[in-house]
């Protein structure tokens, strides 16, 4: 899988800097990991060892954090990511069928992305816009009252940008 | 008006994520590009939203008559308001008038939510303007103990679903002797159909601030954390500014409104564990672990938080203490019924025409909400089934509407009201595999610490797909009653407790869905 080009590759100085800066905060560890994968778009292995360190943890319980969370990724994604609402009021407006139209489309399933490195789809369980469901983020946006041609044009143009 | 005015005109916009879902920020584009090219000034606030969602994008104009209402206002009908000189409040189809005249606006109560579309949420001249701080003031000058007493008296229970009353809660705390002692404000609204938390933090969090500080002040508190999702990115955009404004201007600190009493806030963001609304689930998170839950006792009001006694109250508890301490106790507790005091902000999702938030004293029935005030389904088709209180509340079928939106009356027909969201599935919705997705959704977001939600949820799923296949179905129906049994009495929490709730009503009140299959074969 080809990585995300928007993204800085790995570089311990820079993620010793980021563990650095949040270390002294109560509870350090999930404001760190956010800070790391905003930083590397996922949550590279070798900060693990890092985390450990500095925060005076086993590296069996920072891997335990990492995991238990569904946000955190373990290999960066796409250059664009849609998190679509799977959750029941989405479900009501048809947003299952809608999801599986934009999967095929995209030859991928949940949580994967495109082989050009362009997208990746993954669930979401309530983005608190069920007034205006199906929605989704894309890239950070709001887009809600989805319909399969109105996410296929969102996501092939964010695709084109 | 026979004038030009003189000073720019004022327009309202809102900012919030739902508005922002369906255009807002083109339609301000093209509001502000037309002005322009016109050689018209304006201004335009961005507001949090007033809750009619299928009115979005909402325009307001400031006009001598008041602020008058255009919506839902699209890019394309710019050009046409523009002509119709809608900048004076000039007639034009999407036109709505005032709101506050507008009758889905008019028959609610609205104390927790009274500024929310209204003001700027980052202004505290908005705030204050509007009646903020005034509780704070007055707890400041009533002290500890008359301000528990004042929200004990308000009968306020807890709004994330327990409805466990929040004067208790925080006496418990005030009583415990500690070195520190906390406030947590549990933001993790992670139930579909709910969005009040987050309509709060981005339309008026300084109300949040207000509440958590006296909260604060209440029980000897001098930190707070607000512990927010990463689904909210512009909600906690919102939470973050207001609370450094707070800080810039005395409001937080070491010294708020120079009082000598301190309060130090702070947001943290979650990352997709549903779990983590679970208090002390949310609390270990906080901590930095896992988002497992705790075994109680001890309560987090004795050993919360880093061990220390922790108030731990839902969002809408807290922003609904300003008006409780600005109001008085009597004037928040005279609305409602029975020992649901107070107003209640209903959410109304999904399949629905007229979906958003709407404020009001409980005791209003289920079929009011579904089909007077959400007027039926979106699509027009009858209404099946209503989910209330989440993804672990019950399906209520239509023979159930004369139910009253109150805790008790929904416990004894074993639902719950939950943290208030309603959400409406048209007669396409198949309840079978609505029962497969709670189980499934359950089994996603387990934490893995106790064995009934662990294993019981994936068994679950298995079951009803053998119901749903057809295979041995009175057998597994049976099963899957014994499986929801030991999940309701044997999990630790809320989570595996309560996934039986949309599962068996879902087979109580549709076994038709449950025996598609079966019936099929036997014909």
């Amino acid at each position: 899988m080809p990585s995300a080009s928007h993204r800085p590759t790995w570089d311990p100085f820079r993620a010793e800097a980021i563990i650095a800066d949040h270390a002294q905060m109560p509870g350090a560890l999930l404001p760190i990991l956010h800070a790391l994968q905003e930083e590397f778009g996922h949550v590279p292995e070798p900060a693990v060892p890092l985390l450990a360190d500095a925060l005076n943890l086993s590296r069996a319980e920072v891997h335990g954090v990492i995991t238990f969370y569904h946000d955190f990724r373990h290999d960066p994604s796409g250059r664009h990511v849609v998190k679509l609402c799977r959750a029941e009021a989405c479900q009501s407006m048809k947003g299952e069928h809608t999801a599986s139209h934009l999967l095929r489309r995209l030859g991928i399933d949940w949580g994967g992305t495109t082989p050009d490195g362009s997208v990746t789809v993954e669930p979401v369980y309530c983005l608190g816009l069920c007034a205006t469901a199906p929605a989704a983020l894309v890239d950070g946006e709001p887009h809600g009252r989805l319909t399969p041609e109105s996410l296929a044009g969102i996501v092939e143009e964010a695709r084109r940008a | 008006m026979n004038t030009a005015p003189i000073s720019p005109i004022r327009l309202f916009i809102p900012q919030d994520v739902a508005a922002l879902a369906v255009g807002a920020e083109r339609v301000v584009k093209a509001i502000t590009s037309h002005a322009a090219a016109d050689g018209t000034p304006i201004t335009i606030t961005r507001t949090g939203s007033r809750g009619l969602f299928w009115l979005e994008t909402l325009v307001e104009v400031e006009t001598l008559a008041g602020r008058i209402a255009y919506g839902p206002v699209n890019p394309h009908d710019v050009p046409g308001l523009f002509n119709a000189g809608f900048l004076l409040g000039g007639a034009h189809p999407l036109r709505l008038g005032r709101m506050e005249d507008h009758p889905w606006l008019k028959g609610q109560t609205r104390l927790t939510f009274a500024r929310c579309g209204i003001v700027d949420p980052l202004s505290l001249a908005d705030y204050e303007a509007t009646g903020g701080y005034k509780g704070l003031r007055h707890a400041l000058a009533i002290g500890p103990a008359a301000i528990v007493e004042t929200v004990t008296k308000s009968g306020l229970r807890g709004r994330g679903g327990a409805g466990f009353p929040t004067g208790v809660k925080w006496k418990t705390v005030a009583d415990t002797k500690a070195p520190q002692k906390y406030i947590v404000c549990n933001a993790d609204e992670g139930d579909s159909g709910t969005f009040a938390d987050r309509m709060i933090m981005e339309g008026d969090p300084f109300c949040l601030i207000e509440g958590m500080s006296i909260a604060g002040i209440a029980v000897g508190a001098t930190k707070g954390y607000i512990y927010s999702r990463s689904e909210y990115p512009h909600a906690n955009r919102t939470m973050r500014a207001a609370i450094a404004e707070a800080y810039r201007t005395g409001r937080l600190g070491a010294d708020i409104l120079g009082s000598g009493v301190t309060f130090d806030l702070e947001l943290r963001v979650g990352a997709g564990a549903y779990v983590c609304g679970e208090e002390t689930a949310l609390l270990e998170s906080l901590e930095g672990k896992r988002g497992q839950v705790r075994a109680k006792p001890p309560l987090p009001a004795h050993k919360g938080l880093f061990g220390q006694p922790t108030v731990i109250n839902n969002l809408i508890s807290l922003a609904t203490v300003p008006v409780i301490l600005a109001e008085g106790a009597a004037y928040y507790a005279d609305f409602g019924m029975g020992r649901s005091r107070g107003t209640m902000p209903i959410q109304i999702a999904g399949n629905v025409r007229h979906g958003g938030l709407y404020e009001t004293a409980f005791g209003v029935t289920l079929g009011e909400i579904v089909e007077g005030i959400g007027d039926g389904t979106a699509t027009g088709r009858p209404v099946k089934a209503v989910q209330c209180g989440g993804p672990l509340g019950a399906y209520f079928p239509p023979i159930l509407f004369d139910t009253p939106y109150d805790y008790e009356a929904f416990a004894q027909r074993d639902g719950l009201i939950g943290h208030g969201g309603v959400v409406v599935f048209d007669d396409s919705v198949d309840m079978a595999a609505q029962a497969r997705f709670a189980m499934e959704f359950c089994a996603i977001e387990s934490c893995g610490k106790c064995t009934p939600c662990r294993i019981g949820s994936t068994r679950g799923r298995e079951v009803v797909e053998k119901i749903m296949a057809g295979r041995e179905v009175d057998a597994n129906l049976v099963l899957l009653e014994d499986l929801c049994a030991t999940m309701k009495f044997g999990s630790l929490c809320a989570l595996g407790g309560f996934t039986p709730y949309p599962v068996l009503s879902a087979v109580r009140h549709y076994p038709e869905d449950f025996r598609r299959r079966h019936a099929a074969a036997a014909e």
